[in-house]
Parts: C-alpha cells; sequence; structure tokens
C-alpha cells in the first residue's frame, strides 16, 4: 500500500540532480536568479500526502501522495475511473459541494493544509483556478465572462484593461476584439474554452487546474489548447487531467499515473501508481502497470 | 404493382391489420380527448362573452355600482372598485408570496441538504393542495376575528396560495439551470451567494416570472379567502388597504346571488373581465417564458 510514495520520493530526489547542468550545486538553485527558471528548480507548489477521498463510504481514491511543482506542467492520467477528475477536484476544493464527499490525509499549499479550518474555500479558488472538460461560459458577453470574476474581487479598476490582458493571454484577443459584446456562447468551442481559460487568468491564480479541457473539442482546438498550457507554464502552475496519453506526452514536464485496485469487498478505489518525469513515465516506466498503460495493453 | 407485392413480401410481419387498428383507435382517442379540452374551454369562454358582452361598456369598467331602484333616470353602474380592490388585494399577494417563494425555492434549489429538500417540497405541495376555503378560515380565525376584515389579509391569505406554486415553478426553473454554470462561478472564487445572484437568478428569471404569473393569475379569481377577509365593503373606489375593499370574484359572487336580472349581467360582465385579464396574463407569461428560453439558448 505504501508503494506509490515510496517511488515517488526516490524519483524526485533523483531527478532534482539529475535534471540540472552539473556544474550547479542544487542547493544553490533556490537562491539563483529567474534565469534559472528554465533549468528544473523544483518550487514546491502542492504536497499531497496519504489523501483519500470518499464519496459517501466509497473511496474514490485511497492513499495519494506526491507533490506538484511550480511553473510546470503536471498531467494525471488514467483509466476511466480512476479518479482522476476526484483528485483534481480536491486541489480546490471543489468537491466541498458535494454533500457526502470527505476526505482524509493532507493537501498542503505553500505549507497551509487546504482541509484546514481556517481555510476558506472561496478563497482557496481564487488562488487556484479551473477550467472544465466541456467549455462552460457565463451566457453573458465575452467582455462580461472575462471581467466576472474581477467584478466579485472588486477589482475594478482599470476593468477593460484587464480583460484584454487575460484574454491575449488566453490567445483569445485576436479572435473576439472586435465583438466583445456578443454573447460567449457565440463562439465555437474550442473558442468558447479559450474564453474560460481567459476568464480563470483573470483573475491571476496562481495555479490553473483543467480537467480533461480538451476532450470535447476537435483536433486543431485541442492543438490550440495545447500551445497555450505551453506558453502559460512560463507564469502558472498547470495541473491537468487527461485520458489522452499523447496530449500529457507533449505538454506535460510530471506526469502521475492513476490506477483502479478492488479493495477486500471488491470496491474500486483510484490509487497513484507512478508519478515522474514525463520521459520516464513514457519511455522507462518502474510499474508494470504504467508500462502496460502507456504502451496501449491496458485501459 | 409488383413493386408493392415485393415489398409486402419483404416486409412480411405478424397480426399486422389488428396492430394497425389499435394504433389507429388510440390515436383517435387521444386527439378526440385533446380537441374535447380545448372545447370545454371554449364553450366556457363563449358562454360568459355572451351573457356578459352586453355588461361590457366604459362605464362599467370606470363607475362604482350603483343600484337602480327603478326611479328617475337609470344610473350607469360599474365595477371600478372591484377591478381597483382586486389589484391592490392581489398587489400584495405579489409582494408578499413572490420574495419567499422565489427564497425557498433558492434554499431548496441550492442550499439545502438532499433530504431536508424533499421533505420540504412535500411540505409545500401540500400546502398547494390545501383548499382555499380553508386557507381563508384560518385567516379569519388568526387575523380577523375581533379585528375585522382588511385587503392586506385577503392579500395574505392569497399569499399564502400562492407561496407554493411560485415557490415549485421557481424550483423547477432552477433545476434546469446546469450545473457547470454554478461551478464554473465557484471555481472563480465567488460565494455561493453571489454565484446565485449572479449566474443561477439571470437564467431563471423568465422562468420564475412566468410561474410567478401564472400563479398571479391563478389567485386573481380565488374567492373563498376574501369572503373571510375583504368582503364586507363599501360601493365607491377605496385604495387603503387597511380596510376591506371589493373584489372581483366576491362582486360576482354577490352579484349572481340577487334576484335582479340587471346585477346578473353585470356579474357576467365581471366574469368576463376577470377571464380577460387571467388570459392576457397566461400570453405574457408564455411570452416571457420564450424570450428567457431564446436568452438561454444565446440568441438574444
Amino acid at each position: 500500500m505504501n508503494y506509490p510514495s515510496t517511488s515517488v520520493q526516490d524519483s524526485s530526489e533523483q531527478h532534482v540532480s539529475e535534471g540540472l547542468p552539473s556544474a550547479i550545486d542544487p542547493a544553490q538553485v533556490g537562491t539563483a536568479a529567474p534565469s534559472l527558471r528554465s533549468t528544473r528548480a523544483r518550487e514546491l507548489v502542492f504536497m499531497i500526502e496519504s489523501l483519500t477521498a470518499f464519496y459517501g463510504e466509497v473511496a474514490a481514491i485511497r492513499d495519494v501522495s506526491f507533490e506538484i511543482y511550480r511553473r510546470m506542467v503536471t498531467a494525471i492520467i488514467g483509466p476511466s475511473g480512476c479518479g482522476k477528475s476526484t483528485f483534481i477536484r480536491c486541489l480546490n476544493r471543489m468537491n466541498d459541494v458535494i454533500p457526502s464527499f470527505r476526505t482524509e490525509g493532507r493537501i498542503l499549499y505553500h505549507d497551509v493544509d487546504l482541509q484546514g479550518s481556517g481555510v476558506d474555500p472561496v478563497a482557496v479558488r481564487r488562488r487556484i483556478g479551473m477550467v472544465f472538460q466541456r467549455p462552460n461560459p457565463f451566457p453573458k458577453s465575452i467582455y462580461e465572462n472575462v471581467a466576472y470574476g474581477l467584478r466579485i474581487l472588486g477589482l475594478k479598476d482599470d476593468l477593460d484593461g484587464r480583460v484584454e490582458q487575460a484574454l491575449k493571454r488566453a490567445a483569445l484577443w485576436d479572435e473576439v476584439k472586435d465583438r466583445l459584446k456578443r454573447s460567449g456562447l457565440s463562439l465555437s468551442g474550442g473558442q468558447q474554452q479559450r474564453l474560460c481559460i481567459a476568464r480563470a487568468l483573470a483573475i491571476e491564480p496562481e495555479v490553473i487546474l483543467m480537467d480533461e479541457p480538451a476532450s470535447a473539442l476537435d483536433p486543431i482546438a485541442t492543438t490550440r489548447i495545447e500551445d497555450l498550457m505551453h506558453e502559460l507554464k512560463k507564469d502558472y502552475t498547470i495541473v491537468v487531467v487527461t485520458h489522452n496519453m499523447q496530449q500529457a506526452a507533449r505538454v506535460a514536464d510530471m506526469t502521475a499515473f492513476f490506477s483502479i485496485t478492488k479493495g477486500d469487498e471488491g470496491q474500486r478505489s483510484g490509487v497513484l501508481v507512478e508519478y515522474d518525469d514525463t520521459n520516464t513515465i513514457f519511455t522507462q516506466p518502474k510499474d508494470k502497470r504504467t508500462e502496460d498503460y502507456v504502451t496501449g495493453r491496458f485501459g | 404493382m409488383e413493386a408493392d407485392q415485393n415489398a409486402s413480401q419483404i416486409f412480411r410481419t405478424e397480426r399486422i391489420g389488428r396492430r394497425k387498428l389499435v394504433n389507429r383507435l388510440v390515436e383517435v382517442a387521444a386527439t378526440v380527448s385533446a380537441l374535447l379540452a380545448v372545447a370545454v374551454l371554449v364553450l366556457l369562454i363563449g358562454s360568459v362573452a355572451k351573457r356578459g358582452a352586453g355588461a361590457i361598456s366604459i362605464d362599467f369598467l370606470t363607475k362604482t355600482p350603483v343600484i337602480n331602484t327603478g326611479f328617475g333616470e337609470p344610473q350607469p353602474s360599474g365595477i371600478a372598485n372591484a377591478i381597483v380592490g382586486t389589484a391592490i388585494i392581489v398587489g400584495l399577494a405579489v409582494l408578499m408570496a413572490l420574495p419567499v417563494g422565489v427564497l425557498t425555492a433558492i434554499y431548496l434549489n441550492e442550499l439545502a441538504p438532499p433530504r431536508v429538500a424533499s421533505v420540504l417540497t412535500l411540505a409545500l405541495d401540500v400546502l398547494n393542495g390545501i383548499p382555499a376555503i380553508v386557507i381563508g378560515i384560518f385567516v379569519f380565525v388568526f387575523l380577523v376575528v375581533g379585528h375585522g376584515q382588511t385587503a392586506w389579509k385577503g392579500g395574505f391569505a392569497l399569499a399564502i396560495l400562492m407561496l407554493p406554486i411560485v415557490a415549485r415553478s421557481t424550483q423547477e426553473v432552477l433545476a434546469l439551470v446546469p450545473s457547470s454554470l454554478r461551478e464554473a462561478s465557484l471555481a472563480l472564487g465567488a460565494a455561493r451567494w453571489r454565484t446565485t445572484l449572479s449566474v443561477v437568478l439571470p437564467q431563471a428569471v423568465g422562468g420564475i416570472v412566468t410561474g410567478a404569473t401564472l400563479a398571479t393569475a391563478r389567485v386573481a379569481g380565488e374567492t373563498a379567502p376574501l369572503l373571510f377577509t375583504s368582503s364586507l365593503v363599501a360601493d365607491d373606489i377605496r385604495t387603503n388597504p387597511n380596510e376591506a375593499l371589493e373584489s372581483m370574484p366576491m362582486f360576482i359572487f354577490k352579484s349572481a346571488e340577487q334576484a335582479d336580472p340587471a346585477l346578473h349581467e353585470q356579474a357576467w360582465g365581471a366574469a368576463l373581465v376577470l377571464i380577460a385579464f387571467i388570459l392576457i396574463t397566461s400570453l405574457l407569461a408564455r411570452a416571457f417564458a420564450a424570450r428567457s428560453r431564446r436568452r438561454l439558448l444565446g440568441e438574444r
């Protein structure tokens, strides 16, 4: 049962030293200038410790432990029903709205326990944004979709500028700048999804969670979302759930592979099987189950 | 001809004649029933219109009731006080029932744990099934006895009738608002109430207005609660909700009981005005519903 956490710790230690140019002492990475960001300086954002999440009596995920690093794309892959979405929705406490939902274990966000008594989920979601599987723009104008979060926060100065900035970052500005008053629903599916990303970016979160953001989109729109993720990871920490392994391979720096185990009474729960550099996961997985999955023999 | 024979060869099937007959019978029965329902409405409106049309005039709508005793020139008589009274009583009922009904629906749909919600929904349905006269007696016993009748007590009785209709119809439209929109708002750091106010209610406003309009039309014709709460009235136009005010249903009820055929015609006339009011409100409600549906689909 301890399997995932041990494998994770091994691999992360290994990679801190492995990924850096040998001339640089890993201990000095934290003090080095931002120019070193491109190297593998890993700064913790989330530390997940033995997270188990229940819907009623059923554990959707069991004993998940790993770390998520700043300004990287972390992909969560795995077969249907392995708890990928449940997991990512724990990271901004979106599951709080489900009455029977509860968790055990801890999720530390910058060393603060997200489930802690003093933590307001509303404040959590302001720092940790989310993009959903199906584009879900509000049936308001394009402008109002992006301005919504800003208005809630009372960030009313230079609203136009902030909206423009967010749309530019989401690579949507050029397509919509002449029709900001049109309904967000008048856009194509891919544009709607980028609008949802712009909406999330507008309030300047640190983390963006994406729950299969391209699964409802055609291949061209998917490519644009993936390009966008590459661009956004310069400024944001991105966690993306995907059922598409190629997508994980293309966009992610780190990849976590979840799978399903059957408990003593046949109850199925998701567990973290392996977490490592995306490259390692896809080329030299340590676990047989990972290998079977990424080579298409399973799932 | 040969092709036809080929077709019946290929699509050979069992008991085809009998199955077609049963199908036809059910279709006919359903169509006739639907026509009957419309026919009842047409007959009803037709007969009210036939008997009441003679009473309708500008004077009828703008003058107050006059008892013509047969001496001297007959004075024009009207139902202006009943129209004004009904407007005030129903207006008060809407003011009381609409906010409470909508907030109840918000609680049921957005906040309540499922078990509480199902109990409350059942309670609303029971309330909806309580006869109007029982609600009339209830208000009579608790508010009128010892204090006297007033229009606002009539409005209160009608509000009790409206409340479950408004709450249930609002609840139904709120349930239609996709949960993905709520999630989108929550994920942007909006609190629950803000999400309800800024995202859910704007989506549902058309449906809420529709439900409220239908509920208004429904209670505007209620007589029983007003019998207990606002029936001992003066014949001139009054607007003070702290005294009993005339209303259209009460006017119809009282006039129809009289021996004077002129009053009978006035009762029919008032009935026609009431039906016209309800018809217009229902059509308005439909128009609102259609408009909000278009908005939901993103066409503006």
